[in-house]
């Protein structure tokens, strides 16, 4: 299961560095999406994987915490992925008006002369 | 529990929705709301400085959950130094703003500023890594809309370059915090500092990986080359008075630095050891090369004066990697006075700008209007910004010289020559633009006098001269400070954090 994780980490993370370089901003910004993606999962495994447990304890029982997973990186996460969600939408704006202001989508601002 | 300790996050992040919801529609009401809001937040840090002097650094338990678990604010020496300098310089930022008219040049521009100033406080306060990370976002969320404020076509393309770069920096600052958790399962940084000092030998590689990854995005928002690209394009674009205020931006990537690397990686952890000053060292000292070659070579006047901030944050970063008592009262100094400078030459270049409605520095124009005026201040905050006495840089300086006695080879000639080729491309810049214009014959276009902008201009000045004048004891004031940095211990304590069976 690490191995699947690590390696889907990897592409994702691969794909949106690969993404941000090239010259569309369209591109830059998927790009940008698979990267939060990528480290969102990131997070996530650095509670270690469990399967089948819990991240909230049950009330008056005696708690084992080998039984449950850990709740802080789900926490993180969440908060994360908020975060990234905001920012996208404001580069999403950002770019648009940057798209009406220049006329190209081309990151520079303008297209590359041949 | 001292609840002041919050103020400087709740006033804004208050204040700013309010203008948003309440005023949108009307100026006058935003500027007097937005004016009575950064004036009562520096009163508050004003207030927070003097209690931060006379007792130990003091938490404040959000929801009172207690340390590890929940998320805390912490008061010490350096967080109330910058705030004070934050809302100084946002108040002098926003005066300039209105009397230039720029906050009307666009929609939510004092909203905008609110939240920024929120973003910052946060930063300077918080007392948990992750927090850090919510504020750094708070605060640049903030800066991609004031950076854009005022629209046209070369600010917007400047904005998607900042906000794509930053958006990375934030991915890579979330891979550094996970690392970070996951060899030491907190991130609380006074549980951080516990867990770091006595971390088993095994896990030294992961704890440095994760070390390097936040020095990484710090340097980002610090302009250490060679990530310092996203810098002179958005100050050059961004509205005057929003590249004066972004001068305390870069300075958040220095504090983070200071904070992080002092408390919990200071250069005695075994697991580290001196390896952060060891890369800063040389990444500092080519980002002043490159700053004061920028200087030199810059076409236009914001552009100049973004590579001088770029050289003084090479500066600051040569004081700050030595992670000692002197060098870090040094670096705290030279971080308040390059503040100031900065943010008072992006003023007077949007002053020039105005006026001159041309900022290339390769042609005369005509001379412009309160020509002389502005002319002495370009020449005064010039003066300061290079490091030439009798202003606040040159002792700046002399306190980072000091401090790197034992560095003769290397840093001593880097900041030597590196001022003198600032000098000289301070110096070219002045006259062609104040000089020269006197041969051309034509009377300068009238213009009004703008008594708040050089207000502003001339408050960032004297700060800059008291700062000189006291540096003995505020030069006393942050040796103590550096003392309570360099001894972690009193932070620690001020978490209670539980004992470990």
């Amino acid at each position: 299961m690490e191995l699947t994780l690590a390696i889907a980490i990897g592409i994702l993370f691969g794909s949106g560095v690969w993404l941000i370089l090239r010259p569309r901003t369209f591109q830059v910004i998927v790009g940008l999406c698979l990267m939060s993606y990528g480290v969102n999962l990131f997070i996530f495994s650095m509670g270690r994987l469990r399967m089948g447990a819990a991240p909230i304890l049950t009330k008056g029982a005696e708690i084992d915490p080998s039984r449950y997973s850990d709740p802080v990186p789900q926490a993180l996460v969440l908060t994360a992925i908020v975060i990234s969600f905001a920012t996208t939408a404001l580069f999403l704006v950002v770019l648009l008006a940057s798209r009406g202001f220049t006329g190209t989508d081309h990151v520079d601002g303008k297209e590359r002369e041949q | 529990m001292n609840h002041w300790i919050i103020a400087p996050v709740i006033l804004p992040a208050l204040l700013a929705p309010l203008i948003v919801l309440g005023m949108r529609n009307d100026l006058v009401l935003q500027r007097v709301f937005g004016l009575a809001g950064t004036l009562a937040l520096l009163l508050i840090s004003g207030g927070l400085l003097y209690t931060a002097s006379v007792n130990p650094p003091e938490v404040y338990f959000l929801g009172n959950w207690p340390a590890p678990f929940g998320i805390v604010l912490v008061l010490d020496r350096l967080a109330a130094i910058m705030l004070t300098l934050t809302a100084f310089l946002a108040l002098m930022v926003q005066l300039y703003a209105i009397g230039t008219g720029w906050d009307g040049r666009g929609k939510h521009f004092h909203a905008l500023f609110q939240f920024q100033l929120m973003g910052l406080c946060g930063a300077f306060l918080t007392g948990d890594a992750f927090n850090l990370f919510v504020f750094f976002e708070v605060l640049l969320i903030a800066s991609y809309g004031l950076m854009i404020h005022g629209g046209g076509r070369d600010r917007l393309r400047a904005g998607v370059q900042y906000v794509a770069y930053n958006l990375l920096g934030s991915t890579l600052f979330l891979f550094g915090l996970a690392t970070l958790y996951s060899v030491t399962g907190t991130l609380n940084m006074a549980d951080l500092a516990v867990k770091v000092a006595s971390l088993p030998e095994g896990d030294a590689a992961l704890i440095r990986v994760a070390g390097v990854l936040l020095l990484l995005v710090f340097a980002i928002k610090g302009a250490l080359v060679p990530l310092h690209f996203w810098l002179p394009a958005t100050y050059a674009n961004a509205p005057g008075p929003v590249a004066a205020l972004f001068a305390v931006m870069t300075k958040v990537g220095a504090y983070a630095t200071l904070r992080l690397y002092s408390l919990v990686f200071p250069p005695d952890t075994p697991a580290t050891g001196a390896l952060f000053g060891d890369l800063l060292l040389p990444a500092a000292l080519v980002t002043l090369a490159v700053g004061a070659l920028g200087v030199l070579g810059a076409v236009t006047l914001p552009r100049l004066v973004a590579f001088a901030a770029i050289a003084s944050m090479g500066t600051l970063f040569i004081a700050l990697s030595g992670f000692t008592a002197e060098s870090t009262a040094a670096t705290l100094y030279y971080l308040i006075h390059s503040t100031l400078a900065t943010g008072a030459l992006f003023l007077i270049a949007d002053l020039v700008q105005a006026r001159r409605g041309d900022s290339s520095l390769r042609h005369a124009c005509p001379p412009i209007a309160q020509q002389g005026l502005i002319a002495a201040l370009f020449f005064a905050t010039a003066i300061a910004l290079a490091g030439m006495p009798p202003l606040s840089g040159f002792l700046g300086k002399l306190l980072i010289l000091d401090a790197t006695r034992d560095n003769l080879t290397t840093v001593w000639p880097t900041i030597l020559v590196t001022s003198l080729v600032i000098i000289i491309g301070f110096s070219r810049a002045g006259s062609q633009l104040f000089w020269k214009s006197h041969a051309s014959p034509a009377d300068p276009a009238p213009r009004a006098a703008e008594p708040l902008a050089f207000t502003a201009v001339f408050a960032l000045l004297a700060a800059l001269v008291a700062l000189t004048l006291l540096a003995g004891p505020v030069t006393a004031y942050l040796q103590a400070t550096a003392a309570e940095l360099m001894d972690g211990a009193a932070y620690v304590a001020a978490n209670r954090l539980p004992e470990l069976p």
